[in-house]
This record gives structure tokens, C-alpha cells and sequence, in this order.
């Protein structure tokens, strides 16, 4: 097996023409991470994923790969493996040979090329289906032969392409197991590209994400859901209620309807304030909380139920509340209720 | 019962025009190649005498000979500079817009009868045609060359100007079908440009090259006008056998040969048809 390895990108750019898709990013993947890559259609997540497999020039920066510059190296040549969107098996291919396909090209005689990648398919569960053609498939199917054949080069990084975007919702979550554990037994890094929040929370030891070909926040999926480091993270991850908010007197923060809160938590320079939606404190109308706010939408979730809020003045917000402690007290659309927040769960954002 | 009508009825324009326009057509000539025939009648019969003449003359064996090595040299040329510019279109121009403007640019030579293509050839080839002038202009030959027109070498170039077109059409259009991700897949895998050629670009686009392979063949097996210009008279193929048999009102002979030409070129699409299905690409 190959050693994994770090991978650092050093003010990694790519400019199409004029437009910049990946401007200057520097980010450090340690050996043996699970990493996401996330962020909204055109964030620049998947011309990183690209450039670090090879298939696309970088105009500037570097690309180290276990302290080798690869950054001009052909893709074939860099310790990496790409699995594709779609998986891009060859269709004239049986599995076993579109395992083997990476030992033919490199000369590897017909027997020992067979034996390997009968050997790969095991390892993914798929040697019965070595004879079959990439068509006669399921996703699921597909997405491990796709792994198999990428494994088959002993990588020390594997690069997927929003690899679980072409399965239906069940095998999704199921795959994603897979991929998990596999990357853990394997002990090499993992870069997944993706624009699910959920997926990159289930699966990351390291979470980047990505705005404008910037990276807004690249840490543990904990510290970015506790602690976005930007309002875009916080809007994109959701879960979080986002408010501008301006320094008041006396270390309080004004919110944009003029209602002052105790600014603890956030720093005096904050330009936004981040909430969960599950800190959000919801009572009686007449309680004693900051804002009054009328009931929008329930929509009741099974273990949790989302309340709409709008409050004057103020962007929509929305609280998560746990399914008893709702129907201990229920409100109904139009309702009017006190809302609020503890100043220790309130998190200023620059 | 009322489904099944309507079926039927749906069915039956096509089946109508295949009728009239296919199987009585061949049918007539499968009859009359069993008729008698003198110098100046046809005379209703059934007769083995076409095909014993036909199948038992050396000259019908030496010119079905020459007609499959018209066949296959001009297959083979198509099939080269066929499967090049529709790689070229497919693979390495980029916008769509530039591949359909290219396209059209290859369709040009078919804006106008291929009589006319065929015949604008010959002052370019002939013993004082363009082409030798300007060679012995710049001193490249003492002598005009001799094999340029009136030639084998004219009938193939000709075959290949008229049809080289029919081997890019369907090439391409198998081409750019191909998943571009499966290329850069094999280039992932180390394949070089080559091996992505030979591994993965060559294999998927095998129906394309049937079809057109299909369509060259076909028509040139079937070809008598191109000879007969293009050879100036010194080469033959089947279908100037037929025409020479007509113009001496021999049409029972024709039809034999016909029907013979017809096997023939039907067991050469089955034997390409059993190497590469084209069913998908349909």
C-alpha cells in the first residue's frame, strides 16, 4: 500500500480568461484525513479537486504532495486517484477489466493485471460482478467498481467528484458509510468534493468551504458548525440564525430592528451575530425575552419541529425545538411569542 | 382487436412505400433473372443459363475482383481520413458552434451533382491538366504524369473525394457521444494520447466506423459512372457489367448479376454487422 501522505496547497489560483474560479487558496491536509471540499455550484471546489488530480493547469501557486511539488506532474504520475462525478466507468468494459485498466496502460502482463484487479473487487464486495458490463449495474454497484479502479494505482490520496450525487437518497447515506470506513481501513486521505452540508458533517475529519473560489473556513466539522468563522459559512451550513448587528453602548449589541442584547460572547468589532436554531429560545408571548416575534410556518420534522419567525425588522428566523418540549406548549401559525436567546449561545462573526 | 387495427393501419404507410419501392422492385428483377433472352426479345422462363453464364465466365470473377479491390482501398482511405477529421471535430475543436461551422464546411463538395465533381477532375489530372503543368513548371518531372487520370489511382481518388464524407458523418456522431470524463479517466489511469486512442476513443466509436464502413462499401460496390469516367474505360466493375449488358438489351443477364451483387454486398454488411452491433447507435 502506498504511504499516505499530506497535502498542502500553497496560494493554489486558476483563472479562466478573465474569471477567477480559484483565487490564491492555501490549505493543509494532513496525511490519513477524511476532507470536504463545500460549497455552493461555482465556489471553486471542484477546479481545487482538479488541479490537484491533474486535469487542470493551475495558473499559479503549488501543489505539494508528501513534500513533492506535483503541481506540473501529469495525473498519472502524482500519487493521486480520481473517482468522477458519474463515476465514468468505460462502457466496453467489463468491471475486472475497468479495474485493470490502469495496469494495462502501464505494460502489466494479462494474468497478473487479472489477478489484481480480481483482488480489488473483493475488496469492494464486487467480485461477482467482474464479468459484467458497467450497464448492467446499480449506482451503488457502479460507485464501488469506480473505487476499485481508483485504489487499483495505490494512491495515497483518492480525489471524489461529488461521488454520492448520483444515487438515490437511501443508498446515499449507505455509501457514504462505505466510503468512510473504507477510507478509514485504507489510512490515505480522502478529498470529497460535495455541496451537501449533511454529507460533509457525516464523513470529514476536516471541512473546507468554499465562497468564490476562497476558502471561508477549512476545520473539524464541530468547530465549523459551532463556530463559523464567516456569515456565509453560518448561512450555508444552516442550523444558524444570522443577524447583523452593530456595537451599542455600554458592551451591548444593537440588532438591525434598534433592540439591544447583551453583547457577551461577541466580540465588540462583530458585524454579524451567528444563533443555532436549536439555542433559540421560544415562549408565551409576554415572557421575559428581547423580541417578540410572530409564528410564520411549524413544520413538524419527527424528532424536531421548525418554527418560522419573523420579527420586525429583522431577517426570518427560524428555531429548531424538540419535538416534547413543543407539544408541551404548541403554537400555531400567527401566533404571537417571545423570543430570545442566551448571550452565552449568541457567536459574533467579523 | 380495435388496438391491433390501428397498429396495422399505422404500420402500413411504411409498409406500403417498402412494398412498391423495395420488395416488388427486387422481386421483378429476382424473376426476371430466370427469363430467356435472344438479341432482341426477352422471353418469360425459367432458366439456369444467366447465372451458369455468369458465375461460370472468367471475366465475371476477375471483375467482381476489382470491384472488392476498388472497395476495399477506398474503404480503407475513407476510414483513415474519416475517423481523422471527425477525431479532429469531436475531440479537439472545442466550441460547438466551430464544430458545426466545420461540419458544414465538409459538406461543401456535396453542393453539387457528383457528375460534375468527378468530371472537374480531369482538367486537373489530364496529360496538360493543372497538376502536371505545374509540376514540370517547377521542374519536379521532365514528363507529364501518366497515371493520373484515366487510371485506377482516378477511380479511388474520385470514390474517395464522392464518399469520404459518408465515413465523418457517422464517426463523429459516435464520437461526440463519448463521455469526455472517460477520457480524462484513462488519462488518470496513464494512458497517453494513444492508448486513449486505441483503448477507449477507437473501441466506443466502432459502431460509427460500421455504418460509415457500411455506406462506403455499399456504393461502391454498386458504382458504375465513377469507373466509367474516372478509368477513362480501362477498368471495370460489376455495375458497368450490368450497364453493358443493358445496352445490348441483355436484361435477364443483368438481372443475374443483380441479384448476385446484391448477395454479395448483403453477406459483406452481415459479416461487419457481426463484428460490431450497431443497434445502439440507432
Amino acid at each position: 500500500m502506498a504511504k499516505a501522505a499530506e497535502i498542502e496547497l500553497v496560494a493554489l489560483t486558476k483563472r479562466y480568461g478573465g474569471v477567477t474560479a480559484v483565487d490564491g487558496i492555501s490549505l493543509r491536509i494532513p496525511a490519513g484525513t477524511y476532507c470536504c471540499l463545500l460549497g455552493p455550484s461555482g465556489c471553486g471546489k471542484t477546479t481545487t479537486l482538479r488541479m490537484i488530480a491533474g486535469h487542470e493547469q493551475a495558473s499559479e501557486g503549488d501543489i505539494i504532495l508528501g513534500g513533492e511539488n506535483i503541481t506540473d506532474l501529469p495525473p498519472a504520475r502524482r500519487g493521486t486517484a480520481m473517482m468522477f462525478q458519474s463515476y465514468a466507468l468505460f462502457p466496453h468494459l467489463s468491471c475486472l477489466d475497468n479495474v485493470a485498466f490502469s495496469l494495462r496502460m502501464r505494460g502489466v502482463g494479462k494474468a497478473e493485471r487479472r489477478d489484481r484487479a480480481a483482488e480489488m473487487l473483493r475488496r469492494v464486495e464486487m467480485e461477482r460482478f467482474a464479468e459484467r458490463l458497467p450497464a448492467q449495474l446499480s449506482g451503488g454497484q457502479q460507485q464501488r467498481v469506480a473505487l476499485a479502479r481508483a485504489l487499483i494505482t495505490d494512491p495515497s490520496v483518492v480525489l471524489l467528484d461529488e461521488p454520492l450525487s448520483a444515487l438515490d437518497p437511501f443508498l446515499r447515506v449507505r455509501m457514504r458509510e462505505e466510503l468512510k470506513a473504507l477510507q478509514e481501513r485504507l489510512g490515505i486521505s480522502f478529498v470529497h468534493v460535495t455541496h451537501s452540508q449533511d454529507e460533509a458533517m457525516a464523513l470529514s475529519d476536516l471541512v473546507v468551504v468554499m465562497n468564490n473560489g476562497r476558502i471561508e473556513q477549512a476545520a473539524t466539522a464541530r468547530e465549523v458548525f459551532n463556530h463559523p468563522a464567516t456569515a456565509f459559512v453560518a448561512r450555508f451550513i444552516g442550523g444558524h440564525n444570522v443577524l447583523e448587528v452593530a456595537p451599542g453602548p455600554d458592551g451591548t449589541v444593537l440588532l438591525a430592528n434598534g433592540a439591544a442584547l447583551d453583547g457577551q460572547g461577541a466580540p465588540a468589532r462583530a458585524r454579524h451575530i451567528a444563533v443555532r436554531a436549536d439555542r433559540m429560545l421560544v415562549r408565551r408571548s409576554g415572557a421575559a425575552l428581547p423580541l417578540e416575534a410572530t409564528v410564520r410556518s411549524v413544520e413538524y420534522l419527527g424528532a424536531t419541529v421548525a418554527v418560522g419567525l419573523a420579527v420586525e425588522g429583522l431577517e426570518p428566523l427560524s428555531a429548531t425545538l424538540p419535538e416534547a418540549a413543543f407539544f408541551a406548549d404548541p403554537v400555531r401559525p400567527g401566533q404571537r411569542v417571545a423570543l430570545g436567546w442566551r448571550a452565552e449561545d449568541m457567536h459574533g462573526i467579523a | 382487436m380495435k388496438g391491433k387495427l390501428a397498429a396495422l393501419a399505422l404500420a402500413s404507410p411504411l409498409a406500403l412505400l417498402l412494398g412498391v419501392f423495395l420488395v416488388v422492385p427486387i422481386g421483378t428483377i429476382v424473376v426476371v433473372s430466370f427469363f430467356d433472352y435472344d438479341s432482341v426479345r426477352i422471353i418469360p422462363d425459367f432458366v439456369w443459363t444467366n447465372y451458369d453464364e455468369l458465375l461460370f465466365s472468367p471475366i465475371t470473377w476477375k471483375t467482381y475482383l476489382q470491384t472488392l479491390k476498388f472497395a476495399a482501398i477506398t474503404w480503407a482511405i475513407c476510414l483513415l481520413v474519416g475517423f481523422t477529421v471527425a477525431y479532429f471535430l469531436a475531440f479537439h475543436v472545442a466550441s460547438p458552434m466551430m464544430q458545426t461551422v466545420l461540419f458544414l464546411v465538409c459538406t461543401i463538395p456535396f453542393w453539387t451533382s457528383n457528375i460534375i465533381r468527378m468530371i472537374s477532375w480531369i482538367p486537373f489530372l489530364g496529360r496538360n491538366g493543372l497538376l502536371n503543368q505545374a509540376l514540370m513548371s517547377v521542374g519536379a518531372i521532365d514528363q507529364p504524369l501518366e497515371f493520373l487520370l484515366f487510371s485506377d489511382f482516378a477511380v479511388v481518388l474520385a470514390y474517395v473525394h464522392l464518399y469520404a464524407l459518408f465515413m465523418v458523418v457517422p464517426i463523429f456522431n459516435s464520437m461526440v457521444r463519448i463521455d469526455r470524463a472517460l477520457v480524462e479517466a484513462a488519462r488518470d489511469a496513464g494512458a497517453g494520447e494513444w492508448q486513449v486512442l486505441r483503448h477507449v476513443i477507437i473501441p466506443l466509436a466502432r459502431p460509427g466506423i460500421a455504418i460509415g464502413s457500411i455506406l462506403v462499401v455499399a456504393v461502391v460496390m454498386g458504382d458504375f459512372v465513377t469507373v466509367r469516367l474516372m478509368s477513362g474505360g480501362q477498368s471495370a466493375s460489376v455495375g458497368l457489367m450490368m450497364v453493358n449488358a443493358m445496352s445490348l438489351l441483355q436484361y435477364p443477364a443483368a438481372a443475374a448479376n443483380a441479384v448476385v451483387l446484391l448477395i454479395v454486398v448483403l453477406l459483406m454488411i452481415a459479416a461487419m454487422l457481426r463484428i460490431v452491433d450497431i443497434r445502439k447507435e440507432l
